[in-house]
């Protein structure tokens, strides 16, 4: 039985027409001038009334997606008359906010370079690991192959990043790649093998080698669950359901900890740290253009904007990364991930007709422009009974070309997924369209994960400068465990030259006098924690009678 | 996303005793939001993969309690439901360097798991349809490579331990199977290590300077031309 509408079957027959003879063909990759006109022409990102420039701060000028600015450009949710800064709930020596990938990795390094255990703090909005790190399917890159190594990584990283990239931390990102890997096998990862031990690898887009490694589409769950195994082993402090809201300075300019809120009993609490690691992970969850995201539900863009009101520079947040295949059918999960590693392994983006039209594997900007193209320009989309357009993914190629049990061993998440809605991708394809995925730029780093403001160290997603104007897949959760790491080792370095002064929220006023003297009048606020999907009438109706 | 236009056919839900009208088609999790709830607890990755969402139903007329994840299971008719967003349940801790990949890694951290009866309850509960009673009986039996590749999928919903009659937590068991399976039964990768060992070696250091020091033109030719093996 097919799980897609009667008024969808007429275009399934023309995939499964011409499946026999699309075995093993694909269309040749875009020249630069190819792809240059496609992102101009569809790319979400080349529209120039998406964006505007940022009125106020560090980096006033900086052209970033309304959304982001609207967060940006918006009160502050806590004053400072209303905090009681003398009251310290936690006092520490590394405050760690955010337990994904990024937030772990440090917390072990911090401890590892002589932290005690008890002067560490990891605070997290939802639960340990609830995050976009657990999402990722498709795998994380590393230059391990014997034919494969780091500049040879190195040239793919900055030219599917457009030269734009810090080049010391795309450095860095490359070098320590098979260390990483190291760490996780020393850690008890699960990673893909082959009979002979090796590593499993597969291609990614943008990739000249294959580099791919993976823990089947559960590449992200595997690598974190197993961190938070070891962290909760090491006994290292932590809160759950507590969010950052802002940073708490000292009078000589320094980052000194953060103002929490309890997300159970909504209550403030003052963590007074002498350093404090950013690693709030993406902002998925603001809907840029009003695209579905595959992000988790915490990710609403805090760290940026605590970031931000405390003086930290920001770069590259004018582009943001759409993952060119987000399921566009059945209804539920749309918005939701079909890995890039179904292409990799040999699924063909088709359109109405059952035709070809782009390679599998270009650049995620510039496959996600083409896919764009074929439902807006070309009209050669599949219309859904809701009227989303979108693009066949034709799956059932995976298992004629790589074997029959293929999806059921390599993509269990996929299967299940779309099975829960009546759908087998082993006989039929997935309808995909462009999701928001990914925040290719955030808050400046160095290479020891320092930001502009003392005291203040970032890593993993809430960062810029890695990827420069384009994430490659697999590089995202590499740069969580490199940088996560590096942070961990700098914080507890630099905890040993701090000394902090009296605490403050003045850079909360200075905030509020920034967005008055631009004449920015607005009702919004943020950090805004979490998304807002409540019905128009419970909204309309809201009151706070308790 | 709200949705605030839905045509589809409604149907009545029951969230922890109050009814709700919400729309057919919705998740769980979205028709609570329709609903006027706002998570707090009780919502995660939403796609499936973190198991923030465990929720367990029953449907009018019939005596079976089901388990779901609220993000991955669509409402129906007369369904009475309440989540479960915190499953209590001690992790031992351990340093994974002194464990051997045997059953006795099991025994002295989670003994509770000899008093499995085999009633395959766990199995029935779990939302990602693994075999779980079977990857406990492996670890019991010291199979822990067999305990790791059946688990494998498991996102540590805790349905199974709530429902199970032996008290036993079957995601912590799980968890330690696949760590050890890793580390001892299949071991590292040589070839990643040798490729640590040049990388430390300074090996690829001209070549990547070298790069650094080009021009973006110059850079965009080599990358544009760049040889392929995939
Ligand atoms: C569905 C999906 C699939 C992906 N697949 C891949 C892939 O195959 N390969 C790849 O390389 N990359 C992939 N990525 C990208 C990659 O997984 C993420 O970029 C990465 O995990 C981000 O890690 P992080 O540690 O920086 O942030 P996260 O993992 O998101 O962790 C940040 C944590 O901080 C918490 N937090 C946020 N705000 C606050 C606050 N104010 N206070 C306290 N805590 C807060 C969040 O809730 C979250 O738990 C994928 C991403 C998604 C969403
Ligand atoms: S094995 Fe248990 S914890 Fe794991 S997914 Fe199944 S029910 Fe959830
Ligand atoms: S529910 Fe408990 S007792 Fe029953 S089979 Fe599963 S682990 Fe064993």
């Amino acid at each position: 039985m097919s799980g897609y509408p009667e008024s969808m079957q007429e275009s399934l027959r023309l995939v499964e027409k011409t499946r026999p003879d699309r075995v093993g063909k694909a269309l040749p990759e875009m020249t630069a001038d190819e792809k240059e006109k496609v992102l101009q022409d569809w790319h979400p990102d080349f529209k120039s009334d998406q964006k505007r420039a940022l009125k106020i701060g560090p980096s006033k000028g900086m052209l970033v997606p309304h959304e982001v600015a609207d967060n940006l450009e918006a009160h502050t949710i806590i004053k400072p008359g209303e905090i009681d800064l003398s009251n310290i709930d936690y006092d520490v020596d590394v405050l760690i906010i955010g337990a994904g990938g990024a937030g772990l990795s440090a917390a072990f390094l911090a401890q590892e370079k002589g932290i005690p255990t008890e002067k560490i703090l990891m605070v997290q909005k939802l639960r340990l690991g609830d995050a976009n790190s657990k999402m990722s399917q498709g795998g994380i890159q590393a230059a391990v192959a014997p034919d494969d190594n780091p500049a040879i990584h190195y040239l793919d990283v900055i030219g599917g990043g457009h030269y734009e990239n810090k080049p010391e931390l795309a450095e860095l990102l490359v070098k320590e790649g098979p260390d990483v890997i190291r760490w996780h096998e020393e850690f008890g990862v699960m990673y893909d093998k082959l009979e002979d031990g090796t590593m499993q690898l597969a291609p990614g887009g943008g990739t000249s080698r294959k580099r791919m490694l993976s823990c089947k589409d559960y590449t992200g769950l595997e690598i974190t669950r197993v961190l938070i195994d070891e962290f909760l082993s090491r006994e290292i402090p932590f809160v759950e359901l507590t969010s950052a809201v802002e940073f708490i300075m000292d009078d000589k300019g320094q980052v000194a900890g953060a103002v929490l809120y309890d997300m159970d009993h909504d209550e403030y609490l003052i963590c007074r740290a002498k350093v404090t690691v950013l690693a709030t992970g993406g902002f998925g969850r603001l809907h840029i253009q009003g695209f579905e995201t595959t992000n988790h539900y915490g990710s609403t863009n805090d760290g940026v904007v605590m970031a931000y009101h405390a003086g930290a520079n920001l770069r590259d947040l004018d582009s943001t990364q759409f993952h060119p295949t987000g399921a566009a059918f059945p209804e539920q999960i749309v918005g939701q991930l079909c890995t890039e590693k179904l292409r990799a392994r040999g699924a063909q983006p088709l359109n109405i007709d059952g035709e070809l039209f782009v390679y599998p594997l270009e650049t995620r900007d510039v496959e996600a422009s083409a896919l764009i193209r074929e439902c807006y320009g070309r009209e050669k989309g599949i219309v859904t009974p809701t009227g989303m357009r979108g693009i066949w993914l034709d799956t059932p190629l995976i298992d004629v070309i790589n074997g029959d049990g293929t999806i059921e061993r390599e993509f269990a998440s996929m299967l299940r997924n779309f099975n829960k809605f009546g759908i087998d991708i082993r006989k039929e394809p997935m309808l995909v369209f462009p999701t928001l995925h990914y925040q290719n730029g955030g808050v400046e780093i160095n290479a020891r994960c320092e930001t502009n403001v003392p005291g203040l160290f970032a890593a993993g997603e809430v960062t810029g400068g890695v990827h420069g104007k384009n994430r490659l897949m697999g590089n995202s959760q590499l740069e969580l465990y490199v940088f996560g790491r590096r942070a961990g080792v700098f914080a507890a370095e630099h905890v040993k030259n701090v000394e902090l002064g009296g605490l403050t929220l003045s850079h909360l006023d200075r905030y509020e006098k920034w967005l008055d003297e631009a004449g920015i009048e607005t009702d919004r606020k943020a950090p805004i924690l979490l998304p807002e999907y409540r019905g128009k009438k419970t909204l309309e109706h809201q009151i706070k009678l308790l | 996303m709200i949705m605030e236009n839905n045509e589809s056919k409604m149907v009545t839900i029951h969230v922890m005793g109050k009814s709700h009208e919400v729309p057919g088609d919705l998740t769980i999790m979205k028709a609570m939001e329709y609903a006027g709830h706002q998570f707090r607890r009780g919502s995660g990755c939403r796609g499936g993969y973190c198991g923030a969402c465990a929720t367990i139903y029953r449907t009018k007329g019939s005596y079976k309690l089901l388990g779901a994840l609220a993000c991955q299971k669509m409402v129906e008719n007369d369904m009475y439901i309440a989540q479960i967003p915190f499953s209590p349940a001690e992790k031992k801790t351990y340093d994974i360097n002194d464990l051997r990949a045997d059953a006795n890694a099991f025994m002295v951290h989670y003994p509770e798991i000899s008093r499995c009866l085999s009633c395959n309850t766990c199995t029935k509960a779990c939302p990602q349809d693994i075999m779980v009673m079977d990857y406990v009986q492996a670890a019991l039996r010291g199979d822990v490579s067999e305990a790791a590749r059946l688990s494998f999928d498991c996102i540590s919903c805790g349905l199974c331990a709530v429902r199970c009659p032996a008290e036993i937590v079957p995601y912590n068991i799980a968890q330690l199977a696949r760590r050890l399976y890793s580390k001892y039964v299949d071991g590292p990768a040589e070839h990643v290590l040798e490729k640590v060992k040049e990388v430390e070696e300074g090996k690829f250091d001209a070549e990547i300077a070298e790069l650094q020091s080009l021009d973006r033109e110059a850079l965009k030719e080599r990358y544009e031309t760049r040889e392929k093996r995939l």
